[in-house]
């Protein structure tokens, strides 16, 4: 058992764990966040995407070990509390989710995606971002709406705000 | 139409909590003393299982204990079984083969379940299965139906000697036969239908709670349908009687048919609480669900279509083999019987259709209800029939298709089904001209001259939903009724629950659900909770599956508020000393009409709970149910158009454009309504151009993980082009038909009548990947 220490959602937070316990399992069953989620364990779907140290990562493929000493934020500390970001907003308004399973890991890939590269997306681009992040419900029509929305809405507050 | 009620684009209610990571799926219950388990499953495709030696793995750290299929058997856990009755064409029953919870003696496919480990952790439950000693005896194996059914082909079921389930049939073999002898044409053509893994996102998951003071069990579960599980698990897995066992479907993430069946992780983690005294959770990962999840599709059919000199269809000649795989999941037999060979008809006036089918056992995972279940091999079949048959006879293909559609109703096919409604041509000119179909040649001169292949492609689909009126399918061997129940509760504020038996994973009920009372009462959606997926909460529902839920399950909604608005006007009449005639509700008040005398809506709920003054012998409250059993089953249909170009030096398909026109009937959310469509047609795509899965020789899955099975991913679809046309459903009182299978049951073949038509070889089979596409091509010239 080794000992973890991580900045989660703003809030420093450790525990004891296996070496092999996953990052992924250590937020869900440490932490009780269970807003991530795990959708395939090959690195393939997505669902488990949580940002660290500002960049997404795939929690499924990072030991929690591994993540000691990092700053983790998840869908659960996106907004705050009975806020929506406007990524996850634009999600409800654009109906870019159904069954909510793969959700939270679109919404933080989406958000990572407009901090990169915000203001120049393009639907080609936005496709080619969600390669990582599968979803069966949405056939990604209204999920690229969405995350378009939520790329003209933040770029138009960036503008305001300079 | 109201801002919140029918037809109205309402976002969902239940968005905020899948937003905010606050949806509660089985995977994140969680129970005190709960612990971990983990499945001993075969790594052979068919095996004798000589000897379980579990002693070592007992004996491991963090272990509570192993049990397997020999305890089960002792403790008196009954057979997994198919709840269908299909008898062959020579009067005989099906064989059902036995099928235990965990195999005990022989194992039939790779991923059958054998023994679980319960221990503190996952790892530790994993670390001591894999110290699970099991000899076994290897035996032949055979995966691919055709060959199951060969002489000399492994033995699969004791119960059946050459591996045929059913030989079963629909419709009139003479009078076919004759029309295709005296047949101006006769297309003919073999059909591959290609096997699916539905891969909800959401891997199934399973939290079996044993209250011993009590003897009552708690199954949490990844259902469609938690009170059909119930009572499976009660009536014929003999887990617990009714009363004794609580089923809770919480949120689900996704289903598409797979999460309408008891497996035997929910039974075996139940029994396995009971045995070890903790709470016991399963979580599949996802080659656990490649491996065991049930599959979709696997038809091999032979089509003869006949046509006189004018072009009109006479006859249809239909010969299938449908592998279900190693045991007869809970409705596999119904879906290629019932839900495939009654809607050979298609949108067609097909005056003579005969269809043979034979379901196969092989030692694959069982297979069963998949999006569409059915439908899909019913549609691809003819569209891609009907596409040959436009191209040897030379004209166009929706001119072939106007020529035959079916243009007065009701119309009695004769493959059982009675269509009530539709307008086939009005969805057929709708998808052209959204696709610019009389723009197609110039855009393939364009592409010619870049060097690409364009084609484009159509198909007229047509499937029976509202799945269904209870006497009919139980007169075709259905073991239970396919009704819905419904429960509209009025608080003593005003506010309201509706408790239904249908079961949301996906389909937005909480939202559409309520639209249906605002509309009705006019009262704020956010007043309105809609409760679903608790035994203990909803009285009996049989779930959600075949695009029910709307037209049986709304409707039973429907039933529920009369008797609610009845009540309440009686009320309202004694309170405002008024004729219960004169009484209506509109806006959230019940109104004498023509006067200004009302009532706002919470204070005739008050009135009903004080019961301080009511009508002369009412009882208080104000609280209705309803059970609603279909007259008909519904016909949604409508035409979709791919259009595809193809580089001719790699093989891979580019989508220009996908249009779908759909007839659903009347809608209570357009945007919930193209959300379904656009997952359907991403799975229909997904058949088409990528999914497959495959077995080798020996029963090894090859495609046991995202690595290996391609999923569409966003970068491989385009975005869609919609359209609604509407002809009422006439047999229940919304009018609604149904959509959330349409999308994966009219995309296959219009995206491979398009890839044909580019391409110029009719021989491709799906998927339609690059390789196979570039072959193609290359071959037909």
């Amino acid at each position: 058992m080794t000992k973890v220490t991580l900045t989660v959602n703003g809030r420093t937070v450790s525990g004891e764990c296996e070496d092999r316990t996953l990052l992924v399992h250590f937020i869900r069953e440490k932490l009780s966040l269970t807003g991530t989620h795990v959708g395939c364990d090959t690195t393939q779907c997505g669902a488990c995407v949580v940002h660290m140290d500002g960049h997404s990562v795939k929690s499924c493929s990072i030991l929690a070990v591994q993540a000691s000493g990092s700053t983790i934020t998840t869908i659960e500390g996106l907004a705050g509390q009975g806020e929506l970001h406007p990524v996850q907003a634009a999600f409800k308004e654009h109906h870019g989710l159904q069954c909510g399973f793969c959700t939270p890991g679109m919404v933080m890939t989406a958000v990572d995606m407009i901090n990169r590269e915000g203001g120049s997306l393009t639907e080609e681009k936005v496709r080619a971002g969600l390669e990582g992040n599968i979803c069966r419900c949405t056939g990604y029509h209204n999920i690229v709406k969405a995350i378009l929305a939520a790329d003209a809405e933040m770029a138009g507050g960036r503008q305001a705000a300079e | 139409m109201g801002v919140e009620g029918i037809g109205a684009r309402v976002t969902r209610k239940e968005d905020k909590r899948f937003l905010t990571g606050k949806g509660r799926y089985t995977d994140d219950m969680t129970a005190p003393g709960m612990r971990y388990a983990y499945f001993v499953r075969s790594p052979h495709a068919h095996a004798k299982i000589r000897s379980i030696d579990v002693s070592a793995a007992k004996a491991m750290s963090g272990v509570i204990d192993v049990l397997d299929g020999r305890q089960l058997l002792a403790d008196g856990i009954g057979n997994l079984i198919c709840g269908w009755m299909i008898h062959s064409k020579d009067g005989s029953p099906m064989k059902m083969g036995a099928w235990r919870p965990l195999a005990a003696d022989t194992v039939r496919y790779v991923g059958d379940a054998i023994a679980i480990v319960v221990a503190d952790t996952l790892g530790e439950a994993r670390d001591a299965a894999e110290a699970v000693v099991i000899d076994y005896d290897v035996l032949p194996a055979v995966t691919e139906a055709v060959d199951a059914l060969k002489a000399g082909a492994p033995q699969i079921h004791p119960e059946s000697s050459d591996n045929l389930i059913f030989d079963w049939q629909i419709g009139e073999p003479d009078a076919t036969d004759q029309a295709i002898a005296a047949a101006a044409h006769v297309t003919e053509i073999e059909i591959h239908n290609n096997r699916l893994s539905p891969n909800p996102m959401e891997p199934r998951a399973t939290l079996g709670i044993y209250d011993g003071a009590e003897d009552h069990y708690t199954c949490y579960t990844t259902s469609q349908n938690p009170h059909v599980a119930r009572l499976v698990m009660s009536a014929f897995y003999n887990v617990a009687p009714e009363n004794k066992l609580r089923v809770i479907a919480p949120d689900v993430g996704g289903g598409f048919g797979s999460k309408i069946y008891i497996y035997p992780e929910e039974i075996v983690c139940l029994w396995a609480s009971k045995k070890t005294g903790v709470p016991v959770k399963w979580t599949s990962d996802r080659t656990e669900a490649f491996l065991t999840d049930a599959h979709g599709r696997d038809h091999v059919s032979k089509v003869k279509m006949a046509f006189d000199a004018d072009h009109r269809i006479t006859a249809l000649k239909v010969d299938t083999i449908a592998n279900l795989g190693a045991y007869m999941s809970l409705f596999s037999s119904a879906v290629p019987t019932y839900l495939y060979a009654t809607l050979l008809s298609g949108q067609y006036a097909i005056p003579a259709i005969h269809a043979n089918v034979r379901t196969v056992y092989t030692n694959t995972v069982p297979v069963d209800a998949y999006r569409g279940a059915g439908r899909p091999e019913a549609t691809y079949l003819l569209e891609r029939t009907m596409e040959t048959a436009a191209r040897e006879l030379g004209i166009s293909p929706a001119e072939l298709r106007r020529k035959n559609f079916i243009r007065t109703f009701p119309y009695q096919t004769p493959v059982i089904m009675n269509y009530d409604a539709g307008d086939y041509e009005a969805s057929l000119n709708a998808a052209m001209q959204a696709a610019d179909w009389a723009g197609f040649e110039a855009r393939k001169a364009t592409s010619e001259a870049n060097g690409k292949k364009r084609g484009i492609g159509m198909s007229c689909y047509i499937e029976a939903c509202g799945i269904a009126p209870s006497a009919a399918v139980g007169s075709l061997g259905a073991g239970v009724g396919l009704w819905e129940s419904a429960e509209v509760r009025v608080n003593a504020v005003g506010t309201i629950e509706v408790l239904t038996g249908s079961h949301s994973h996906g389909q937005g009920h909480e939202t559409t659900f309520a639209q249906l009372v605002a509309g009705r009462l006019g009262v704020p959606i956010d007043s309105i909770n809609i409760v679903h997926g608790d035994t203990d909460k909803v009285q009996m529902g049989m779930g959600t599956y075949g695009s029910r839920s709307g037209a049986v399950g709304m409707s039973a909604v429907v039933k529920a508020l009369d008797k609610v608005e009845a009540k309440a006007k009686k009320i309202a009449a004694h309170l405002m000393e008024a004729d219960e005639q004169d009484i209506v509700i509109e806006n959230g008040e019940l109104k004498v009409a023509g006067t200004d005398k009302a009532l706002p809506w919470f204070q005739v709920a008050l009135a009903s709970y004080t019961a301080h003054n009511l009508p002369a012998g009412m009882e208080p409250g104000l609280k209705e149910t309803a059970f609603y059993d279909p007259a008909n089953f519904t016909f949604p249909a409508g035409c979709y158009i791919a259009e595809v170009e193809i580089d001719p030096d790699t093989g891979e398909t580019d989508i220009i454009q996908f249009v779908a026109a759909d007839d659903f009937g009347n809608i209570i959310n357009p945007m919930i309504v193209e959300g379904q469509v656009h997952g359907g047609i991403a799975q229909g795509i997904g058949q088409a151009l990528l999914e497959s899965v495959h077995y080798d020789a020996n029963g090894q899955l090859l495609t046991a993980s995202f690595m290996d099975y391609a999923m569409p991913r966003a970068d491989d679809l385009p975005s869609f082009n919609l359209s609604h046309q509407n002809t009422p459903c006439p047999s229940n009182p919304l009018g609604i038909k149904g959509c959330g299978e349409a999308g994966a049951i009219g995309s296959p073949p219009a995206l491979m009548n398009a890839i044909t038509d580019a391409i110029g070889n009719n021989g491709l089979t799906m998927p339609a990947t690059p390789m196979k596409v570039w072959q193609a091509l290359h071959a037909a010239h």
